[in-house]
């Protein structure tokens, strides 16, 4: 379960679980959170969790909430957070898959949340589905939502290795651009910034080079001719390049290379 | 019934992705029908696969027949019908088989169906799958989510640019065979010659953001079989954390239902 970290000028008062739908923050007693300062507003900001997500709004307060230094009036929480509500922080700490890193597995397994009322359907099944996906918590639910969550694929435990670490996107390592060195615009450059650059002439021949985490790679695309590579024309398989390989397209030579 | 084939060309690519060893996707594409079947299966063991495999098989094989049985005499009401309909057999058939088989209990699977028809396209769609259109350079997304997030964004909680960062992003509020009856939500849309339809698994927009397949597209589209391996490509490029499936369709000549002309002639002299 996610939960807050109150604190005061980098002492810790207190651990609050985000145990309910909607948590208040305020000056008054009858909030959730009750800070007895006078730049708090008597109700500050609220907090509402649905599943693995929490959202933060503020409530017209006269001063303000401010997360990570920006001051927001509906922000969805992030693990470590830090809510600043007059002197005081609240440290936002995720519950559910968010919370350590080895959580991935459990990410992207879509699961079925079946809202309640379902009138007159006709009887449930009898072998419903036991399965719960983590048997941590199911987390406070909002308004429907008893957890018909069903894990999809149990993650293979025969793949050995590489599982967690993958998952985020990798930026390619380099940038590239190539040079035209022959026909009417020779000398150009062109940064192949784009994850997708196409060159030639449409309808005559055209090739794309792909930015990937590898590396650059280079597919022909359309044309009845195949891009030429150092002298030597590709097949239909997309072809790594290498810094100063000579690319022919539509009659014209072009050079890739690295930049760094 | 006419064929389609020279109308509708159509290129399809899926992969397990880079982290699970299943493909619980299934998907099936028909040109000479103009028909498009996706589904993205959820449940244990192998469930899923046998899911979407119900789903994708049965949608496609029965409304080939149900096509075939109109003969042409198809207007877009009834194409939506029938969508909708068998959308709805589909979700019998996997309900009962979890009924009736401990292993396959609570299996279930989104689904979104494309059937082109009289120069138009008719959707339905159950879950998160998506059918997106790419027509004068611009990528649209036809189909709504049947999703918590989508439902949070929808109420104004959430922005799009929020959702991004949420934790939700895998529960679907809607899906086939989980519950003795589902509806389809079908619309249909006209079309144009030169647009291309996109119907993919979340595996492809969780992965590959709006932008990116919209690129994609505008500079592959001269080779469609390249540009649906690519957008595979770049999802497991960016962790490929599920399944990704894409088909892709595209529009290559007018395709007005033959039988429209004389329906319309008759309707003149009542």
């Amino acid at each position: 379960m996610a939960k807050l970290i109150l604190s005061l000028e980098g002492s810790m008062i207190r651990e609050v679980p985000l145990d309910k739908e909607r948590i208040t923050i305020g000056r008054k007693s009858s909030n959730d959170i009750q800070i007895e300062n006078l730049a708090v507003s008597g109700e500050h900001a609220c907090i509402v969790t649905i599943l693995n997500d929490s959202f933060l709004e503020d409530l017209g307060s006269t001063n303000g909430t401010v997360v990570n230094g920006s001051p927001i009036k509906k922000h969805i929480l992030q693990n470590n957070d830090v809510i600043e509500i007059g002197k005081y922080k609240l440290k936002y700490i995720a519950g559910g898959p968010a919370a350590g890193q080895g959580a991935n597995e459990d990410f992207e397994k879509t699961m079925i949340l079946r809202a309640p009322p379902k009138p007159p359907a006709a009887a449930r099944p009898v072998n419903e589905p036991t399965a719960a996906p983590k048997p941590s918590t199911p987390p406070p639910t909002p308004r429907p939502v008893p957890p018909l969550v069903k894990p999809a694929t149990p993650a293979p435990t025969a793949a050995p290795a590489p599982a967690p670490t993958p998952a985020k996107p990798v930026e390619a390592p380099l940038l590239a651009a190539v040079q035209i060195l022959t026909g009417p615009s020779a000398g150009k450059e062109l940064d192949l910034v784009k994850n997708l650059t196409t060159l030639g002439k449409p309808g005559l021949q055209v090739a794309v080079i792909t930015r990937r985490p590898q590396g650059y790679f280079i597919t022909h695309v359309e044309g009845a001719k195949f891009p030429v590579i150092n002298g030597k024309m590709i097949d239909a398989q997309a072809q790594p390049l290498h810094d100063h390989d000579v690319v022919e397209l539509a009659g014209v030579k072009m050079e890739f290379f690295i930049k760094k | 019934m006419s064929n389609m084939s020279h109308v509708i060309e159509i290129a399809t690519a899926t992969h397990p992705g880079m982290v699970r060893s299943h493909n619980e996707d299934s998907i099936a594409a028909d040109a000479g029908l103009g028909l498009a079947v996706l589904a993205d299966g959820m449940g244990g063991y192998n469930a899923g696969e046998v899911a979407s495999g119900i789903a994708v098989a049965m949608v496609s094989s029965e409304l080939k027949k149900a096509l075939a049985a109109v003969n042409g005499a198809l207007d877009t009401a009834t194409a939506e019908r029938l969508v909708g309909e068998h959308a709805m057999r589909a979700n019998n058939a996997i309900f009962q088989a979890a009924q009736g088989q401990s292993q396959y209990s609570g299996m279930g699977t989104t689904l979104v169906v494309a059937l082109w028809h009289d120069n138009a396209l008719v959707v339905g769609h159950i879950g998160d799958s998506r059918l997106y259109r790419f027509r004068d350079g611009k990528l649209e997304q036809l189909t709504r989510d049947h999703s918590l997030l989508q439902e949070q964004i929808d109420s104004g909680l959430i922005t799009k640019e929020q959702a991004r960062h949420s934790q939700n992003k895998n529960l679907v509020t809607r899906a086939v065979g989980i519950d003795p009856e589902v509806e389809a939500e079908v619309h249909s849309y006209p079309v144009q010659i030169g647009d291309i339809y996109l119907l993919c698994s979340d595996g492809l927009n969780d992965m590959v953001t709006d932008e990116a397949m919209e690129l994609t597209l505008a500079s592959l589209q001269a080779n469609l079989p390249l540009a649906a391996e690519q957008l595979v490509q770049q999802a497991n490029d960016n962790g490929g954390r599920d399944n990704v499936s894409v088909i892709l369709a595209r529009v290559l000549k007018s395709f007005p239902a033959r039988a429209g002309l004389v329906d319309r002639l008759k309707s003149w002299f009542r």
